[in-house]
């Protein structure tokens, strides 16, 4: 524990911990532009330059390790001029077009400008210009803004893992580019505009459209994949303009993947606003009077048996208990939340949760992912096992389909054969994970929503066992979830009840005509054309699949629109908070299911937000606490059976468009041809 | 003045073959057998005794540096030597290595041997075309003989030695710049802490050291510490390649003694200043980064490390530019501006952006079109940019600036203002 002097006062810090880290221990503010906590040091911008004792010169407290004895001064008028030099410079060349910048109002170099800016340039020479660089639909550049402090750089090699950004040239023709003219393919590229401390790197779908502080702010939950992470929207009138994280160091660190960040745009388009009702085949806007009859007059006398509900793939909590509680008043257990049609073992909690939680990644010695891709399904948790990969060159085998995952693997096949091995010991690869200190197992919720899931299920749960990957202290098993509603509809039970139907038999139920209605709430990934005959009943917010197939349609709110619970694929229960109405006649949808179970005859026995998430408490104690995560106890879970040798197929085909937001974004749209599309080679007549 | 039997360097002119044949003639690779058994810590204390300082311009005690070098490590340990030679007015490393490449091997070896290297490294400047045949003809020689490679000389000591060709950079000279290009990299200094003793060449212990400092060790081990620390001045030991160069009658490399009056090195060695001693103005005395010295201190200084910094410069890499009044000091102060700007890798914010600053005002000095003022900020950004960056590069830029102001600024302020005169 060295101890050092700064300022007068004594503090003691851990070894390894530099002058600027104990600095922000005694909560003194170092000015700095390429230092940043998750990357590593580069010491070039010279902004933190502070004294240091029996030094002839100032010395970057960004590089410079605490040690014993050493007296640091930071506000002396040494260190106060070093400051207003290094300013001066950078904004020697630094364009002068901050009432037209996208970074004004939160750039790190204005805010700098303010306390160590002169008022004035000396120099009569002409600024530098550097030609802009397309980084592709996402990331808008203005490179002679760029002060060259490399965080970007450092950022695609060390977290997102794609060595394409570097600094070509020398001296004051040094520049920023893509190695050679191509845009950024990496699913995290969006956080290179947060990590930029200044003007260059900005947003491309949000260029020029609005300024920071006219922004109402809300911290909220994302939905677009079942990490949870945490984000704050930005809406300005009745419209999201942005989405940035948030810091969780539990979950999302300060990172969130592309689609979370730009598919907003797809929130105001294809939208439902109205109720619909099909009349002639064809959908008639409607008011929830007539759509509410509407659902009531074909309800009428239709057996339990025969009316079924699937819930999606964004739908909060509070809706799914609704919806399960409005189907067990109709007599129907035929309800599930897995509309991909999974079936595995969802009695024991600790058999669907990511156990070792997101964090606990940190401290894998050893990764076994199994019909995964975590860079595509969820490229936080990707750049969590990335980071815990650069630490401790982590040892890594896949089983699934060999894809670039931006850190070396063992490939061990792919389909499931290995597991045989694995679970019996033979595999090389199981002494590996026994000899570990804490090794870590993923399972891919693509994996489990194969016919065979069960099994898997069962399989993977004897490989943990049998080299002991949940051991005292450690949980090694984890399930990465696909969806953000999967998890809280697992834990409220949205799931068959006895005798019930799930997601593949009322699919075979409705084109057998076993099924009359079906209430989907918010699905949109099944295959509608499966549905048969089946009075069909859409709640949701998006003119989507679902949507076209319906003869009711009922206009629910995005996440952004509602106050809700969503849990990960962790278990970690958060609530996502309303940033704006949702659009025309749409309702929160607990309300909607509330409302129409008052029309049925039924009503359900809460009126406002507090009584339904009573009513999920009481469900479920995991919806009693706060957002702080429980961990579940091993248990057994799984059958086993046969099997399929089959190989894993990827879940995600499309990164960028994987529900009914993204679908209608128009940014991923073009994220789609710029990254996906022109995968599969261009012919001549493209462009 | 050097005695010729105290000369290190027996074939600077390249009278004789440069190869190992002629180089043993000269005395090369006596008694190595016996001076690697002699051991680690007797090489590196002898090194340190003898008061060599590095020869290539921040004139560190080699031996004290050898010193670092951790001991008992498991895993490769490198001697990286540096012979990135770019230094304007500076041709001293390239006289070993076109002509005395045996010396430099050896001292390799036992450098080596004194470090614990595992590996030793040379890297060339890439436009050192000619001297790097040499030294790679030299290399293969060596290995032919056994003196290197596996049991070096007999001794159960191995080493490898490799010539790495550089791509033409000043900064790559700067030993972390250099570690990082021969790992494959773009030349950009390193920040220190960690030092390349800790943490070096492929994130291994490593010590860098200059061509002539390496080249000395032979004749230092062989003839003692005691010789070595004879010549020159206390502090101060040992002899030196000088390059004298400019407006000499003749321009010359030549070894000798640390401490020799300037005066007599160009008077004695290169033909004395062209039209005689009192046509001098000016002299940089140590490579074009060192602040220049005006004709009354040239009268009296000595050549060496104090004694040059004594007067506000430094012995750099002995580097002797020779300016009579025919030169145009300014003029030429404003081209080595363009060319510390133009050789600025572009890491840290006050080099990159201060030196083509700097060097824009020089131009404008130069030329004439600048205000007297600007010699002012042109100053305050000199010290703006010095000791503020990763590397001394930026230091390197300001200080030939600064050393020109300090004893010429009234001629160059008249020069502005009869500029103006004649513009008005």
């Amino acid at each position: 524990m060295p101890k050092l002097n700064i300022d007068g006062q004594d503090v003691s810090v851990e070894p390894g911990t530099s002058v600027l880290q104990a600095c922000e221990q005694l909560g003194i503010e170092i000015p700095r532009f390429c230092y940043h906590e998750r990357l590593s040091v580069a010491a070039n911008c010279r902004m933190c330059l502070v004294e240091m004792e029996r030094s002839p010169k100032p010395i970057a407290s960004c590089a410079m390790p605490c040690a014993d004895g050493m007296v640091i001064k930071t506000n002396t008028e040494v260190v106060k001029r070093a400051r207003q030099g290094v300013m001066e410079l950078i904004l020697l060349n630094h364009p002068l077009d901050c009432p037209i910048c996208d970074q004004g109002g939160e750039c790190d170099l204005q805010d700098q400008a303010v306390a160590y800016g002169g008022e004035h340039t000396r120099s009569i020479d002409e600024r530098r210009v550097v030609p802009n660089k397309d980084f592709g639909p996402l990331v808008k550049t203005e490179m002679t803004r760029c002060i060259l402090c490399t965080r970007c750089v450092r950022f695609c090699e060390e977290i997102a893992g794609v060595s394409v950004l570097g600094a070509v040239g020398r001296g004051t023709h040094s520049e920023v580019t893509t190695f050679v003219e191509q845009a950024i393919a990496s699913e995290l590229s969006g956080n290179l505009i947060d990590v930029c401390p200044v003007g260059a790197l900005t947003s491309k779908p949000y260029a020029f459209s609005a300024r920071p502080w006219e922004l109402r702010k809300t911290e909220s939950i994302d939905v677009f994949d079942a990490v949870g992470s945490n984000i704050r929207v930005d809406v300005r009138g009745a419209e999201v303009l942005r989405v940035v994280p948030r810091l969780n160091e539990d979950v999302n660190e300060e990172w969130i993947g592309d689609k979370s960040r730009f598919a907003i745009d797809g929130l105001k388009r294809q939208r439902i606003d109205r109720p619909y009702v099909r009349h002639n085949g064809k959908l008639q806007p409607a008011s929830w009077d007539e759509a509410f009859a509407a659902i009531g007059a074909k309800l009428k006398g239709v057996p339990g048996a025969k009316i079924a509900a699937l819930a999606g793939d964004m739908v909060d909590v509070e809706a799914m208990a609704a919806l399960k509680d409005l189907m067990a008043a109709l007599g129907s257990a035929n309800v599930d939340c897995r509309q991909d049609g999974a079936r595995f073992d969802t009695s024991a909690r600790v058999g669907y949760l990511f156990n070792t939680t997101i964090v606990g990644l940190e401290q894998a010695d050893a990764l076994l992912v199994i019909g995964a891709d975590p860079r595509v399904e969820a490229p936080i948790v990707n750049a969590r096992i990335r980071k815990r990969y650069r630490e401790s060159a982590l040892g890594v085998a896949l089983i699934g389909q060999a894809v670039d995952l931006t850190y070396s693997y063992q490939h061990l096949g792919e389909g499931p054969e290995p597991l045989v091995g694995l679970a019996d010991g033979s595999h090389p690869f199981a002494a590996v994970l026994k000899a570990a200190k804490n090794p870590v197992v993923i399972l891919g919720a693509g994996a489990l929503a194969r016919a065979d899931g069960l099994a898997l299920q069962a399989l993977v749960r004897q490989v943990v066992e049998a080299n002991e990957v949940v051991r005292e202290g450690w949980n090694g098993f984890n399930v990465l979830h696909l969806a953000a509603a999967r998890v809280g509809g697992l834990d409220i039970g949205f799931l068959p009840g006895a005798g019930g139907r799930d997601t593949r038999s009322i699919l075979e139920g409705a084109q057998a005509g076993e099924i009359e209605v079906v209430y989907l709430l918010g699905a949109d990934e099944i295959d509608a054309s499966r549905l048969g005959k089946a009075f069909v009943i859409y709640q949701g917010h998006h003119g989507d699949r679902g949507a076209h197939r319906a003869d009711v349609v009922l206009p629910g709110a995005a996440y952004t629109e509602k106050n809700a619970t969503f849990v990960n694929t962790e278990g970690r229960v958060q609530r996502a908070r309303q940033a704006l109405y949702p659009v025309g006649e749409a309702r929160e949808d607990w309300k909607i299911v509330r409302a129409l179970s008052e029309r049925l005859g039924c009503t359900l026995p809460y009126d406002n937000l507090a009584q339904v998430r009573g009513r999920m408490a009481a469900a479920n104690p995991v919806f009693a606490g706060g957002e702080e995560l429980v961990a579940a106890p091993w248990q057994a879970f799984g059958t086993a059976g046969a099997v399929d040798p089959a190989p894993f197929a990827p879940v995600i085909e499309n990164f960028y468009m994987t529900d009914p937001i993204s679908r209608a974004s128009v940014t991923m749209a073009k994220c789609t041809e710029a990254f996906v599309l022109s995968r599969e080679g261009k012919t001549g007549t493209h462009g | 003045m050097l005695r010729d039997e105290d000369r290190i360097y027996t074939n600077l002119y390249g009278f004789e073959g440069s190869d190992l044949k002629s180089a043993r003639a000269r005395g090369d690779w006596h008694g190595a057998k016996e001076i690697i058994q002699r051991g680690r810590d007797w090489i590196v204390s002898e090194v340190k005794d003898s008061g060599l300082r590095g020869r290539g311009g921040a004139g560190f005690s080699t031996g004290l540096k050898w010193s670092f070098m951790p001991k008992n490590v498991k895993g490769p340990v490198y001697l990286v030597v540096n012979g990135d030679e770019g230094e304007p007015g500076t041709c001293k490393d390239r006289e070993i290595l076109r002509h005395d490449p045996h010396k430099l091997v050896e001292g390799a070896l036992y450098a080596s041997v004194g470090i614990g290297a595992t590996a030793a490294y040379i890297y060339v400047r890439g436009e050192f075309k000619r001297e790097i045949q040499a030294l790679e003809r030299a290399v293969a020689e060596a290995y032919e003989a056994g003196l290197i490679g596996k049991n070096a000389c007999g001794t159960d000591y191995s080493l490898d030695i490799y010539v790495h060709v550089g791509a033409g950079a000043y900064v790559c000279g700067e030993e972390s710049a250099l570690i990082e290009s021969l790992e494959g990299k773009k030349g950009q200094p390193r920040s220190k802490p960690p030092f390349p003793a800790q943490v070096g060449l492929y994130s291994r212990p490593t010590t860098v050291n200059n061509v002539e400092s390496i080249a000395d060790v032979p004749a230092i081990l062989r003839r003692g510490a005691s010789w070595f620390s004879s010549i020159g001045r206390p502090k101060n030991h040992g002899s030196k390649i000088f390059c004298i160069s400019g407006h000499v009658n003749t321009p010359c490399t030549v070894e000798e003694s640390l401490g020799i009056p300037l005066r007599e090195l160009i008077e004695k060695h290169a033909g004395g200043v062209r039209g005689g001693w009192d046509n001098l103005l000016a002299v940089i005395p140590g490579g074009s980064s060192t602040p220049m010295l005006p004709k009354d201190v040239c009268e009296t200084v000595l050549m060496d490390y104090d004694g040059l910094s004594s007067v506000k410069s430094g012995l750099g890499s002995a580097g002797v530019i020779v300016m009579d009044k025919s030169t145009d000091l300014v003029r030429a102060i404003a081209r080595l501006a363009k060319f510390y700007a133009h050789e600025s890798c572009g890491q840290c914010t006050p080099c990159r952006e201060g030196t083509p600053w700097m060097a824009k005002m020089m131009e404008r000095i130069a030329n004439g079109s600048a205000r007297v003022e600007e010699i002012d900020m042109l100053l305050d950004v000199s010290k703006q940019i010095e000791g503020r960056t990763i590397c001394a590069l930026a230091d390197a830029a300001a200080w030939p600036i600064q050393g020109l102001f300090r004893h010429f600024r009234p001629d160059v302020e008249r020069r502005l203002m009869a500029a103006r005169k004649t513009a008005a």
